[in-house]
């Protein structure tokens, strides 16, 4: 796997495997088509729950869209589970796809589909045999909790159960690791919660490695072991969640910190769990 | 009155008839050509500047063209695919004809109102190109499609009234020639009157149709 022992600009050095790992990655946009991205390094370690913090306009989008690969970047590199994602296409990108699950912020979930054909979607387009999709679809369906719903349809389903068919559906090809686009932006507190321990779940008893893209500082604080700081399309500051939130180096975290009504100085909580406690999934 | 009622009968079938047949085959030319358009147009999942415009313009051609005047443009065609050029069979070629690009735009505008980033997100589940058009666009679509075929008939009924110039027959047809040209108002009325019937009906059922294939 790549990305073992890498010097980063910042004094951390991670040693385990990447489950993601991004190099150097540019990408640029006419005028008002999208922010910018200006050589991004990310690394997300086997096992962990990384986040990605920005305001608006700092390149979250553009960062989430490149790693799905919905956009092929400038230059540098996107590894995702061993295998270099950055110039695939076609047959080949869609062969891969089945390592990464993605939960956009929108859900995304097919209006015409029921919850149970929702979660069977990715499932049928990767040509699994129909006598293996059913008992997977149950199996997840259960594992979140929503069974009972498999029958109904997304627009019948309240904010947190449609968020639960997404994470089901996006981990229906048994992905090492998923991609969240703002998984708790938009919920009420008690859904948010609920949320942030389905993710917490999802690390900890699938050994799925997590990726949050998010301007939720409160959420990442909660759940993150790490935290890359975006601002302007540059990577202002990476490291372990608790050094980040507890002794911010930038103004930009300062700022995002301020932001959420805490001041740098206050202690967050942060997840105990470590990903190297965990070891490989 | 009485002795009208056959008459009256026979045409509405006439009608019905070139309608249906049109219809199905502007349905089957119109998904096809308006799934290209929508693919192909600069919001749509594989934008081509230049095959969205060949497109366009093909459809633009038999849009722009008056329907009688298409029908007289269309006779030799017909007599080439039908063998005549009179008769409601011969009705059919410039219904389709004329009512294919109109459905190709009808099916464009539905496919193109399903959220581009829902397409999107399914080609991140492993969906290819054709997968995303089969499983996610167009039965995404269905409630749009239904309400776009919903006009083609009611448009198709309005066309096939002008299919009298060809012999097509029909309520246009009978109205024209016994109420208008032998001052049957009678006729006319009658004529009128089942198609504003048939209408009603198809608006109502599409309607209804459409409201149950539409779970958003």
């Amino acid at each position: 796997m790549r990305g073992q022992s890498i010097q980063r600009n910042s004094p951390i050095t991670y040693t385990a495997p990447s489950a993601v790992y991004v190099r150097g990655l540019t990408k640029r946009f006419a005028s008002g088509a999208g922010a910018a991205l200006d050589a991004v390094d990310l690394e997300v370690p086997v096992g962990a729950i990384h986040g990605v913090l920005g305001s608006s306009g700092a390149g979250k989008s553009t960062l989430l869209r490149c790693i799905a690969r919905l956009e092929k970047p400038d230059a540098g590199e996107i590894v995702v589970a061993g295998s270099d994602w950055t110039s695939l296409t076609g047959a080949q990108l869609r062969r891969e796809r089945g390592k990464m699950g993605i939960v956009f912020q929108q859900l995304h979930l097919l209006s015409s589909r029921t919850v149970a054909a929702n979660v069977a979607l990715p499932l049928e387009l990767n040509g699994v045999p129909s006598a293996e999709i059913a008992p997977r679809v149950r199996e997840l369906l259960e594992w979140f909790g929503i069974a009972e719903k498999a029958a109904e349809y997304p627009a019948q389903l309240s904010g947190g159960q449609r968020q639960r068919v997404a994470l089901a559906r996006a981990l229906a090809t048994k992905p090492r690791i998923l991609l969240a686009d703002e998984p708790t932006s938009a919920l009420d507190p008690e859904t948010r919660t609920s949320v942030l321990n389905m993710l917490r779940g999802i690390r900890n008893q699938l050994g799925v490695t997590i990726l949050i893209i998010t301007h939720d500082l409160r959420s990442a604080a909660e759940i993150c072991d790490s935290l890359t700081v975006l601002d302007a399309g540059r990577v202002v500051e990476s490291g372990p969640a608790s050094q980040i939130l507890n002794q911010p180096s930038t103004d930009v975290t300062r700022r995002l910190l301020a932001h959420t009504g805490s001041p740098g100085t206050t202690r967050f909580p942060v997840s105990l769990v470590h990903f190297d406690e965990l070891g490989q999934p | 009155m009485t002795e009208l009622m056959p008459t009256l009968f026979t045409a509405t079938l006439q009608t019905l008839a070139m309608v249906t047949a049109a219809v199905i085959l502007c349905v089957i030319f119109g998904l096809v050509l308006g799934s290209c358009l929508a693919i192909t147009s600069p919001q749509g999942m594989a934008p081509s500047r230049g095959i969205h415009e060949l497109l366009a313009i093909f459809s633009n051609i038999s849009r722009s063209i008056p329907f009688l005047i298409l029908i007289v443009v269309l006779l030799p065609l017909t007599r080439f695919l039908v063998g005549t050029s009179i008769g409601t069979a011969a009705a059919i070629v410039p219904l389709v004809i004329g009512g294919t690009p109109y459905a190709a735009r009808l099916v464009e505008a539905a496919l193109l109102d399903v959220d581009p980033g829902l397409i999107q997100a399914v080609l991140t589940l492993g969906a290819s190109p054709s997968q995303a058009v089969w499983k996610v666009y167009l039965p995404e679509a269905i409630p749009g499609l239904i309400r776009a075929f919903t006009v083609l008939a009611i448009t198709m009924i309005n066309f096939s009234a002008m299919a009298g110039a060809v012999g097509g027959g029909g309520l246009g047809d009978l109205a024209i020639r016994y109420g208008y040209q032998r001052f049957r108002l009678d006729v006319l009325a009658s004529c009128c009157i089942v198609l504003i019937l048939l209408v009603q009906i198809i608006q109502f059922t599409g309607n209804n149709l459409a409201r149950r294939f539409d779970r958003r």
